[in-house]
């Protein structure tokens, strides 16, 4: 996410750092590279402009110039803008007090409304709440249909009705959504070009119709300088309340994040981050320009390994590392938790420093599996003691795993390097272990 | 030609006034050729998606024409950009065709462009010709995918092969392959999962997808046409770039033409990987697929400025 951006970025402030001061013509040169590198990732043209204008008033300024560490100072400018560019603060979606709240999504075709529809109602579920999904894209062939298998998936009810006007379809929806007592409803609508008056006609009609707390937009991130112009068309016809940017898993640069909010004020509430139901993100502006900047994103890092590690486990675990205990088993109950916290390349893209050491590694999420399998096809005795598998069980894990000797020798060499380093580690924390630790390059069997 | 002419330029009619009225503003009227117009000029080239690299080219190659051809009047400049524009686009070119046996034409692309309405809209297209199409649902992944192409395969009376969701795609192929074989069809339009071009994974199936159909008929696929969105910014350049390094992509079909998208990304690809533009769309009816001409995209998107100048 933001792959490119980030670098071009690294690389103009790389420039910087080489010099102890910085005058005025420094400072323009830097800002010459910024406004290509935004340009090349897609902000739109107008907010490139007055970007880099306000980053540079504030950078030839006396405190910046005269301070000891200017390039550093540039960066925090930046930094700041940045965040200031895509909102502030995060903001959340709101709750209606008297419920069903109602959250309707719009956008053009092919944005990602209907994946995210369930997406969302899925997120929703997992805080506690009722979803129900209404289907209002009568147009598309199959958009009731593909609404209705992902309401199966995650078991979230899907409300429709054939052969009646789409805003008809939201009314009923609402009364159907009193009765089933569900608390939130969100209603999924036909794509549609910003240009299409009759299209946009209907939008208007379905919000009259329900009055949603939450009108949001399905953006793809991938759009380009177009962007704005859709953003703004939506918004002086709906009123939208917010964005949910999609397909952030591709190596967009993203620049349709940055200027959305710009020109129209509305935050950008969600990030879609993946093709699987769960990975949906509340969109962080300072979290993600953190990340722009590659200084990595520790706070979403921690967020999601305290969703996904259980408390208890993660104490036992740090005591056999401590006591140098940890074993096979154990490697495969933390790569299950790893697992959990969704796919390995976003994670590692929140560690700081390492999305740049990684951009030439492939994580292959089938080694995992692969390595997964190998253990599995130990007994437990091998798991506990890999030291007593020799030429004979290598082949029968092997065969049970269906990988080859060569794979179950190199997970084994790579677990005895793994255990040596703990050692090192563990002799020289006070504290035990942090969970980030086993993050280490060289330990990780399935890092290529 | 002309019914053709006149449609293309009503799609891009909102091409035309974004692009087209900036140019045109820059363009018409006496101004004189200076400093300032050349940098407002590449400022409309970058705002219409044609990429940072693209536009500093065009606008320094524009340059070096007004200097050899000793030009003065802005209003000539517009000419050469014309020429230039539809120099970068290049020579159109037909689709390839087998001359025996079913051609098998694997389309591709990332999420949400538009891949299984082309395919619905280039099934139309072969019918209409008279020929025998058969559709192949490979986009065994996202729900009621299958079903979205049955639709088309009905509205276009083509008939569709297909597995249960969740399916090799590759076996999908196969099937698909045996049945144009055995039952003498003309076209077979393979559809493919949307897939991010960053995931490995996802492109190795592809990989194979294309290995599989290459086993059947060693000349196939004959067509591999990759479905761009033309709202897509510079992304679409990447896009291009990686899915023609793991399907050998053949051509462009450009997408979603009719909204207020500039179409800019048309330069921009052409500028950085050469993959020929093969149809555009310009709509949502099942009509509204066209051959890509160069030469008439090119004109239509300047044509605005004809009826400007009255």
């Amino acid at each position: 996410m933001f792959q490119g951006l980030s670098e071009k970025l690294q690389e103009t402030f790389k420039k910087l750092r080489g010099k102890g001061k910085l005058n005025e013509a420094d400072v323009n040169a830097a800002m010459r590279d910024v406004r290509m590198a935004l340009l090349e990732a897609d902000v739109n043209f107008k907010v490139v402009k007055d970007f880099v204008a306000k980053v540079k008033e504030r950078a030839v300024g006396a405190e910046v110039l005269e301070s000891l560490s200017p390039a550093q100072q540039v960066v925090k400018i930046v930094h700041e803008e940045l965040i200031a560019l895509m909102g502030g603060a995060e903001s959340k979606i709101q709750i209606s007090p008297k419920p069903p709240t109602i959250i309707m999504l719009v956008g053009l075709q092919g944005a990602g409304k209907t994946t995210h529809a369930a997406k969302l109602a899925s997120l929703l579920k997992k805080q506690g709440k009722h979803p129900l999904m209404v289907a209002c894209d009568i147009y598309r062939p199959a958009a009731v249909k593909q609404l209705e298998v992902l309401g199966e998936q995650i078991k979230v009810p899907v409300f429709a009705q054939a052969g009646r006007a789409a805003a008809e379809i939201a009314r009923a929806a609402v009364e159907y959504a009193f009765k089933q007592g569900a608390d939130v409803l969100i209603i999924d609508t036909a794509g549609r070009l910003h240009i299409n008056e009759e299209l946009m006609g209907e939008l208007q009609e379905i919000k009259a119709q329900v009055q949603p707390q939450e009108i949001l937009l399905v953006v793809d991130a991938m759009t380009g300088q177009d962007a704005v112009n859709v953003a703004e068309t939506f918004h002086a016809r709906l009123g939208l309340d917010g964005v949910i940017l999609t397909k952030l898993d591709g190596d967009t640069r993203g620049g349709a994040a940055l200027s959305v909010r710009a020109v129209t004020g509305c935050p950008i509430k969600f990030a879609g981050v993946g093709e699987k139901i769960e990975a949906l993100e509340a969109f962080y502006p300072d979290r993600m320009a953190s990340r722009i900047l590659g200084m990595g994103d520790v706070l979403t890092l921690i967020e999601k390994a305290q969703e996904a590690f259980d408390e208890k486990k993660a104490q036992e675990m740090q005591q056999k590392l401590r006591k140098q205990e940890f074993s096979l088993e154990d490697f495969l109950e933390q790569m299950q938790q790893l697992k959990k916290m969704g796919p390995l390349s976003s994670i590692m893209e929140m560690i700081p420093g390492i999305g740049k050491q990684l951009k030439d590694v492939t994580i292959d999420e089938k080694d995992m599996a692969h390595v997964e399998a190998i253990i599995r096809s130990m007994t437990s005795d091998e798991r506990r003691k890999p030291s007593i598998i020799k030429d004979s069980r290598k082949r029968r894990i092997a065969k049970g795993s269906g990988t080859s000797i060569q794979e179950v020798g190199r997970l084994l060499k790579q677990f005895e390097q793994m255990q040596k380093m703990m050692k090192q580690f563990a002799g020289g924390l006070p504290g035990g272990l942090g969970k980030g630790k086993k993050g280490k390059r060289a330990g990780l069997p399935f890092v290529r | 030609m002309a019914g053709f002419f006149s449609q293309l330029k009503q799609g891009l009619v909102k091409t035309r006034q974004n692009f087209v009225d900036k140019v045109g503003e820059l363009l018409t009227g006496r101004r004189k050729i200076d400093e300032e117009l050349y940098e407002a000029l590449e400022e409309a080239l970058i705002r219409s998606d044609a990429g940072v690299n693209t536009a500093m080219e065009l606008v320094e190659k524009l340059r070096q024409e007004a200097k050899n051809r000793k030009l003065t009047e802005a209003q000539e400049l517009r000419e050469v950009l014309q020429e230039l524009v539809a120099d970068l686009l290049g020579a159109g070119k037909p689709l390839n065709l087998a001359e025996r046996g079913p051609t098998v034409i694997l389309v591709v692309g990332v999420n949400g462009v538009g891949k299984t309405t082309t395919i619905g809209k280039l099934a139309n297209y072969f019918r209409r010709e008279g020929k025998r199409v058969i559709l192949a649902a490979g986009d065994t992944f996202r729900a009621a995918a299958i079903d979205q192409l049955e639709i088309w395969g009905e509205r276009s009376e083509a008939e569709v092969v297909k597995q249960k969701e969740g399916a090799d795609p590759a076996a999908v192929a196969f099937d698909a392959i045996q049945a144009a074989k055995s039952r003498q069809a003309d076209i077979v339009l393979m559809d493919t999962a949307g897939r991010l071009h960053n995931k490995v994974n996802l492109m190795e199936e592809l990989r194979k997808v294309k290995r599989v159909i290459t086993r059947e008929i060693p000349a196939a696929p004959h067509e591999v046409l990759l479905v761009l969105d033309a709202t897509t910014g510079q992304n679409a350049i990447q896009q291009a770039k990686l899915f023609q390094e793991t399907a050998g992509v053949t051509g462009i079909v450009l997408t979603k033409l009719d909204g207020t998208a500039k179409g800019g990304v048309v330069l921009g690809i052409q500028g950085e990987v050469r993959i020929p533009v093969k149809w555009i769309g310009i709509g949502e009816g099942m009509d509204d697929l066209r051959p890509f001409v160069p030469r008439d995209f090119a004109a239509a998107l300047f044509s605005g400025l004809d009826e400007a100048d009255g």
